[in-house]
């Protein structure tokens, strides 16, 4: 007869599943579509939330300085953060929110607003725990509840009817009773965003007061997501939750050196709170990257030791950029409505979130079928008009994605919206280009951009 | 003064009905004690950390700190040079692509395609991260998790345990031992793994192996054919590696590094990690490398997406253009991956003999930055101190005080049951000045004066 023989090869390909299941179907991301999507294409870029100019020149400086600063300037320094950065942003902060804040207890420096996020919720989310997401929310909260085993729940912020008057950010507003009955025994933290990407807004007193009486009852913390602090206008104010009574020592306020001095490749950021939970953050940094850089660090806290210094004078940088993007935001509405959108004006932060549904266009891309309309809207727009945004349904949890297919965001932090495109087109050309992931600037700045830019002063 | 104590004993006891003064009329819940604010599980047990007791130590100095391993010497000015003109472009301040700016990851691909003899594809195969420590926690939430095992080799550096636990994997440890019989002129060669006592340690749970080459304290660089028997196990196995070899470059006259991602059957199982601290002097920037096959990769990059998103960009540039500068003179002495290694040999030579001449055992490394050295001839005696410390550990801490030298001891490098194998010896830096190490050879000749 015939015998079976089995030959055992040696495996060179694992043939278990190879990923942790924390890791599952987090693999798509918006960011990594539309940036691959905009680099394959040559468009004007008011997709992703960067500035399409460089930082102040006193922050370049500083940075070289430090460079410059001796041997200590390259190597290890404290792993939660450099002394002089945590002692300068405790100060700043302190004095803003009229408390002693402790550098060494209740500030942790983080690599980017983004890594405080992720160390906060690794260091407090468990598996079990709920964590509310107010809607809509900037992407990276929601898989990073998960990743920390938690589960998401959301509340949308929801436009009130408004006749007449342009719309606002300060038009979309939480619903008490709703607020309240997301909160339960299992309610972990809530998180917060003001103000807030992508609608621009600026949380009131009152509403923070909403939710820090929520958060008391029901002893939840708060994850106050701070990073776009300075940039509010019309003379809306900042407010900070962690000042409202009670709060200090249940909220994490995060913040962003990168937004705040427009620098986002400096990927420094903060969180701050009170020592008893500071202390989980310090734990999980110390065991996930332990330190964040040393110069950099030196840069930022000689920025914001000059802030302190001219804080709400006309030299504030942080008095200056929001003047600056002030002109910005009314021209970019003004030339978004001129083509018939609607554009939602911001009370704060870099974007403006438009409504799109009153302008019909024939989407007729085989490849984009199946997705969201503002997915396929703004994949068209890249394509077929040089024009990048970012769909906002990209900002909302799976189960409210649909009723919000109609609303693209767009960043006005960038210098080509002010510019006298015929004359000024050689420099930002020298300068710039839109995004990548495979090439930084050695591709060529999109030749036609003095058409694109156009497209949002011409009826389309 | 009776709210103040209530809260007192309210916190040891963990009460959750105390009442906060200002939010009487509100809830009987708010305190800073409560129940809800407990922290994650994932990170219970981790608080302590031998560098945060020990590196308090770096800033007092009248201390010669051979302690923490950072160097002391500048870094090459053409690679800082290279961060002040990143800075100054516009554009290199603003995010750059997630995965690794393009220019660095081309550059290591570049340098690694040379280095491992194949095309190393930039995107898909190289993942850019927060240092080493950034690839070895990326590698470990995105490939190992609650049920697995990791098998890790003692003396290991000391996050991988931690990072082991906080996947919620758990760690299986295996020595390094001394099997020479020799008397002196101990070398970290000396130090071998038992064979059947690795394979022992592989079952059906086993998911990854964390190797660590020139290892970090012993400074041994493991041999082709040592490697293989790891090898060997893996695929027999199936099992991952996660090779750590952040001293590739630090190898010493008469060794090879070698990377067991080339070994047959490897590359598809393993990670290699790298760090531009290590590379080039510049432990403070903070940029590491994970560098292995796409299906294991881009587990590694949606992690990265989730966790930081993006490394800073000026600092990635820089190191970009390091390295392109050294890939042009691999090979030559003037490379830096060579010429470091080349005056760090005297450095080491220099420490082991000022401490023979002391009285004491260095274990002379192969490659890396750390020697260590094992105290039991000086015959100190400890007795008045702390009992349930290690030996080691209450040494440095005498040796800081009395003698103002600073090392760390090696328990801090192994699990429980191997200290009584370790406790008698220390670990010391040698990438430091030539200035520092005549000040650390000064008090080790004076070691035995009073």
């Amino acid at each position: 007869g015939w015998f079976l023989v089995r030959i055992t090869l040696p495996r060179t390909i694992m043939s278990r599943q190879l990923h942790a299941r924390r890791v599952e179907g987090f693999d798509k991301n918006i960011w990594v579509e539309f940036t691959q999507l905009i680099s394959d294409y040559k468009v004007v870029n008011l997709g992703q939330g960067f500035p399409d100019f460089g930082p102040p020149s006193f922050m370049q400086e500083a940075y070289c300085n430090a460079i410059c600063g001796g041997a200590s300037m390259h190597q290890y320094t404290r792993a939660f953060g450099y002394p002089r950065l945590v002692k300068i942003i405790a100060k700043f902060f302190g004095r803003i929110m009229g408390r002693e804040i402790d550098p060494m207890e209740e500030v942790l420096i983080t690599v980017g607003a983004y890594h405080a996020l992720f160390c906060t919720f690794q260091a407090l989310v468990d598996e079990g725990d709920e964590v509310i997401i107010v809607e809509p929310f900037f992407d990276c909260y929601e898989p990073m509840v998960m990743m920390a085993g938690g589960t998401p729940v959301y509340i949308p912020l929801k436009p009130k009817e408004v006749t007449g008057s342009a719309l606002s950010s300060a038009d979309w507003l939480l619903c008490p009773e709703e607020v309240a009955s997301k909160f339960n025994p299992r309610t972990k933290a809530i998180v917060i965003n003001t103000p807030n990407n992508p609608l621009g807004k600026v949380f009131q007193r009152d509403e923070l007061q909403m939710i820090a009486d929520l958060c008391i009852k029901h002893d939840v913390l708060c994850i106050s997501d701070e990073v776009y602090e300075w940039l509010t206008y019309d003379g809306e104010h900042h407010i900070k939750i962690a000042s409202l009574p009670g709060m200090w020592e249940r909220t994490v306020t995060i913040g962003s050196a990168g937004k705040s001095f427009c620098a986002t490749g400096w990927k420094v950021g903060w969180a701050m709170c009170s020592g008893h939970i500071l202390k989980h953050l310090k734990t999980f940094h110390q065991n996930s990257v332990y330190h964040c850089p040393t110069a950099p660090q030196e840069a930022v806290a000689v920025g914001f030791q000059r802030e302190y210094d001219v804080f709400g004078t006309e030299e504030s940088y942080f008095r200056q950029l929001p003047a600056q993007l002030h002109a910005k935001r009314l021209k970019l509405a003004k030339s978004l409505r001129s083509v018939g959108l609607q554009p939602i004006l911001p009370q704060g932060g870099y974007f403006m979130t438009t409504d799109i549904s009153s302008l019909k266009v024939e989407l007729n891309d085989p490849d984009t079928k199946d997705e969201p309309y503002d997915y396929r809207f703004v994949k068209w727009l890249i394509k077929e008009k040089g024009l990048a945004a970012i769909p906002v349904s990209g900002f909302y949890s799976p189960e409210h994605r649909a009723d919000f297919q109609n609303y693209i965001r767009f960043c006005f932090v960038k210098v080509i919206l002010l510019m006298d495109i015929q004359n000024e087109s050689e420099q930002y050309r020298e300068n710039y280009t839109c995004a990548f992931p495979h090439g930084l600037p050695d591709q060529d700045p999109p030749k036609h951009i003095a058409r694109t830019a156009l497209f949002l002063t011409k009826v389309a | 003064m009776i709210i103040t104590q209530l809260i007192h004993r309210c916190r040891s006891a963990c009460c959750v009905l105390e009442i906060h003064p200002l939010r009487k009329l509100f809830s009987t819940k708010s305190s800073m004690t409560s129940v809800k604010q407990k922290n994650a599980k994932r990170i219970e047990g981790l608080e302590k950390n031998v560098w945060v007791a020990f590196t308090s130590v770096a800033s007092d100095s009248s201390i010669v700190n051979l302690g923490q391993g950072y160097p002391d010497i500048p870094p090459p000015s053409y690679v800082t040079e290279g961060l002040a003109q990143a800075v100054m472009v516009d554009r290199l301040n603003q995010y750059t692509r997630g995965f690794g700016h393009p220019s660095l990851v081309k550059a290591l691909s570049k340098v690694y395609g040379k280095v491992y003899g194949r095309l190393i594809d930039p995107f898909k195969e190289i993942l850019v991260t927060v240092g080493a420590y950034g690839s070895l926690m990326s590698s470990m939430q995105a490939l190992v998790e609650e049920g697995d095992e990791v098998v890790i080799i003692e003396p290991f550096y000391d996050c991988y345990v931690p990072m082991v636990r906080m996947a919620g994997a758990k760690p299986v440890l295996i020595p390094l031992r001394t099997k020479s019989s020799k008397k002196t002129n101990f070398s970290s060669a000396d130090w071998v793994l038992d064979q059947d006592e690795l394979a022992s340690k592989f079952n059906s749970k086993t998911k990854a192996i964390i190797i660590n080459t020139p290892n970090n304290p012993i400074g041994k660089v493991f041999t082709r054919s040592e490697l293989q028997v790891i090898a060997d196990l893996c695929i027999k196995h199936d099992v991952l590696c996660f090779s750590d070899e952040v001293y590739e470059w630090l190898i010493y006259r008469g060794h090879e590094h070698v990377k067991i991602a080339t070994l047959p059957g490897m590359w598809d199982r393993t990670i290699t990690i790298g760090s531009a601290g290590k590379t080039f002097s510049v432990t403070g920037w903070k940029l590491g490398w994970s560098i292995g096959p796409e299906h294991l990769v881009k587990h590694l990059q949606t992690v990265m997406q989730n966790t930081l998103y993006a490394c800073a960009t000026p600092l990635q540039e820089a190191v970009a253009r390091g390295l392109l500068h050294d890939f042009e003179l691999m090979e030559q002495p003037d490379c830096y991956f060579s010429s470091l290694a080349v005056e760090l040999q005297g450095k080491r030579d220099r420490l082991a003999c000022i401490l023979q001449q002391a009285g004491m055992s260095p274990v002379v490394p192969e490659g890396g930055y750390f020697m260590i050295v094992d105290v039991t001839a000086l015959n100190q005696d400890l007795s008045h101190m702390e009992e349930d410390k290690p030996y080691d550990y209450k040494f440095v801490e005498w040796m800081i005080k009395e003698k103002k030298l600073a090392a760390i001891p090696v328990t801090a490098f192994c699990g429980d049951e191997s200290r009584k194998q370790f406790e008698k010896y220390i670990r010391l830096c040698f990438i430091k000045q030539d200035s520092t190490l005549d000040a650390a050879a000064t008090i080790l000749k004076n070691w035995s004066k009073a």
